[in-house]
């Protein structure tokens, strides 16, 4: 599984060395030589060349493209309401839609329709298609498919959009296997190119961006990282076609639900949704330092706790509240980074926050490089001075 | 019972780090891994051996060194291992991995429940378990956080964004895991010596059934067209540097108030 270098090309600049990821391409005898046992085709040093003489191998030949139309957006339901992603898709559909004269369209699995099909028309879509019934009151991977799959057969749309969510994420693997099409994850840039989608997503931790087109099956799939896309501001004046679908070849499935409990209590805030996230990490020394977070946390309107995947891995924080590349994902107004370095895998969770401000006691940890504000000093000592002085100031 | 896992030898992305002058990838030292998800896989079959006994064969597609973590895999306790390693496999997108890591578990015979990781490190696209399932015409359930037996169905604790769920499967089944019920044990003494002596068969694609024009660049679908360093956004730092902890305390109150981030 190797990159293949055309060595009569290669003019020896070594400029691919540096790039390659797992350190498999070295220079031998002036040209580029690439290790095939490290090697992981990741195609990182094939835009690097100025010369163009490495590919990812012999490409297969070009088949005339399968026939497809529309832009689809899988909506996802929680408590029988689209959630955020749906809405945020749904708006960057639209563009796109607009960009290569095509629709936008929402796909409804439901129990019910409801007042839904005149929200997703507010964010964006020209068209609902809806399967309801009371076998979709939860989500099920097998119910979903073979609805989505009856669906797409039908009307063959261009693309589909999922959000990057747990379930979108069990989802559309399975619905593109069963398609035998190409499904690209977690993306976070979209763009068009004539009728191809253009799916922009970070690999290798987040130290690439791969920008990866499904050029010959249709529909080109892919699943869309929460937060990236602002959703467009509700046009209750918009309006829209309703197509109510059957589904003809029911399926039973072999997965039920025997438990299912909300995880955050009433009232409390997720961590996504928040507007001020209070991170620690192992920098704060110990547990009960690290629980004065909360009292951080509840200085702001709309504050939570969050944790580097150190301190979760410790028991210091549930899971629910680790961000990261194994956890959450935020963009929260404000972002404290108490006593944490910021490995690429923390930074990818938050690095897009609107104000970053780090506390840590090294200057070169690479949290510094992503923070506005910060202190180099000991996290421990300054977090109980700040909740003081924040608290002194508020009463001032 | 016959448990497959699935490992895979990553990059630790975990070792690679940025040089903050160049902004480029250091790549020194970086070691190749057992994919750590799928290490969870792998402790997850294991308490189920334990637990009700169970044949748990490892399978890997990858480069013959990937032979590695397939005995690292009998040192902690499975009990055989398989690799599928061609040139024909390169250049695979997920569609085309997940048909060819179906067809070495098509290739064992009758299979009760397939562990996978989550998702790789190098890749992150989680997407290889649930492909795999369907090829299989398998029941699925991604990101489990506890895998228990229930007689003929495998109960399987798992989170999304609102809830935590528990699902009632019933075999065959293929189940990603996100962390196993506690930590992955380490190789035993015997584990060792019994890997040391292990035989891996590797096989290429042919061999073992899998139609050729469904892996590697042909029968992969997705394409990379480009592959870049992500733009690092310059920000403009003020970060305080004084070692009294109240006056630097002091220093940064006052930015925030003035960046309205704090009111009153």
């Amino acid at each position: 599984m190797a990159i293949k270098i055309d060595k009569e090309q290669c003019i020896g600049c070594e400029s691919c060395v540096a790039t390659c990821p797992t350190g498999a391409l070295s220079m031998e005898d002036g040209k580029a030589n690439v290790n095939e046992d490290t090697c992981v085709s990741c195609g990182a040093c094939v835009g690097e060349c100025p010369v163009g003489a490495i590919s990812l191998g012999g490409a297969a030949e070009k088949k005339e493209a399968a026939e497809g139309k529309d832009l689809w957006v899988m909506v996802e339901l929680e408590n029988g309401e689209p959630v955020g992603v749906t809405y945020e898709l749904l708006g960057v559909a639209a563009d796109l839609a607009a960009k290569c004269g095509q629709r936008c369209c929402a796909v409804l699995v439901g129990a019910e329709k409801g007042d839904i099909p005149a929200k997703l028309f507010a964010a964006g879509a020209d068209v609902v298609y809806a399967v309801t019934g009371a076998e979709y009151a939860e989500y099920n991977t097998d119910l979903y498919t073979n609805a989505f799959c009856e669906l797409a057969e039908s009307y063959k749309p261009n693309a589909v959009m999922f959000g990057a969510t747990v379930d979108g994420r069990d989802l559309a693997p399975r619905i593109a296997a069963r398609l035998k099409t190409g499904l690209c994850a977690d993306c976070t840039g979209l763009d068009m190119a004539g009728d191809l989608v253009e799916w922009t997503r970070p690999a290798l931790g987040g130290n690439i961006l791969a920008t990866i087109v499904c050029d010959e099956h249709r529909p080109q799939m892919g699943t869309v990282r929460p937060k990236v896309f602002k959703a467009k501001e509700a046009d209750a004046s918009r309006t829209g076609e309703v197509v109510d679908y059957e589904v003809k070849n029911k399926v039973a499935s072999k997965v039920t639900i025997v438990r299912k409990e909300a995880l955050t209590e009433a009232g409390s805030i997720k961590i996504e949704d928040a507007e001020v996230v209070c991170s620690g990490g192992r920098g704060l020394g110990s547990c009960d330092n690290f629980k004065m977070l909360e009292e951080l946390a509840v200085l702001f309107e709309n504050g939570t706790v969050g944790g580097s995947r150190a301190v979760v891995d410790e028991g210091w924080v549930d899971h629910a509240h680790q961000v990261g590349q194994s956890g959450k994902t935020v963009t929260p107004k404000v972002y404290f980074a108490f006593g944490i370095s910021g490995a690429i895998q923390h930074l990818a969770g938050m690095s897009s926050s609107d104000v970053i401000i780090a506390v840590n006691k090294d200057a070169n940890a690479p949290i510094f490089k992503v923070a506005q504000y910060g202190i180099v000093g000991d996290a421990k000592e300054i977090l109980p001075k700040l909740i003081a002085k924040i608290k002194a100031f508020k009463e001032a | 019972m016959n448990i497959v896992v699935c490992l895979k030898q990553v990059p630790d992305t975990s070792e690679v780090k940025l040089n903050p002058e160049t902004n480029t990838l250091i790549r020194d030292g970086v070691q190749n891994i057992m994919n750590p998800f799928d290490r969870q896989a792998l402790e997850t079959a294991l308490i189920l051996k334990d637990a009700s006994g169970a044949k748990v064969t490892v399978v890997s597609m990858g480069p013959p060194q990937a032979e590695e973590i397939l005995k690292e895999a009998i040192s902690m306790g499975a009990d055989e291992g398989i690799l599928v390693s061609d040139r024909a496999l390169a250049g695979s997108d997920t569609l085309a991995t997940s048909f060819a890591l179906a067809g070495v578990v098509k290739s064992l015979g009758d299979v009760d429940l397939v562990l996978c990781g989550k998702q790789a490190v190098d890749g992150d696209t989680a997407q290889v378990g649930p492909e795999m399932a369907e090829h299989l015409g398998m029941s699925q359930v991604t990101g489990a956080l506890k895998v228990t037996m229930d007689g003929e169905k495998v109960l399987v604790e798992r989170e999304n964004e609102s809830t935590s769920q528990t699902l009632a499967v019933e075999l065959p089944a293929l189940v990603t895991v996100t962390r196993a019920e506690k930590e992955p044990r380490f190789a035993s003494i015997k584990g060792k010596m019994k890997a040391r002596k292990a035989v891996i068969p590797v096989k290429t694609a042919a061999e073992l059934g899998i139609d050729t024009s469904m892996i590697g660049l042909s029968g992969s679908p997705t394409k990379v067209r480009k592959v870049f360093t992500p733009p690092v956004p310059q920000v403009e730092s003020e970060i305080i540097t004084e070692e009294d902890a109240d006056k630097a305390v002091d220093m940064l109150l006052e930015k925030l108030v003035q960046a309205n981030i704090i009111t009153r």
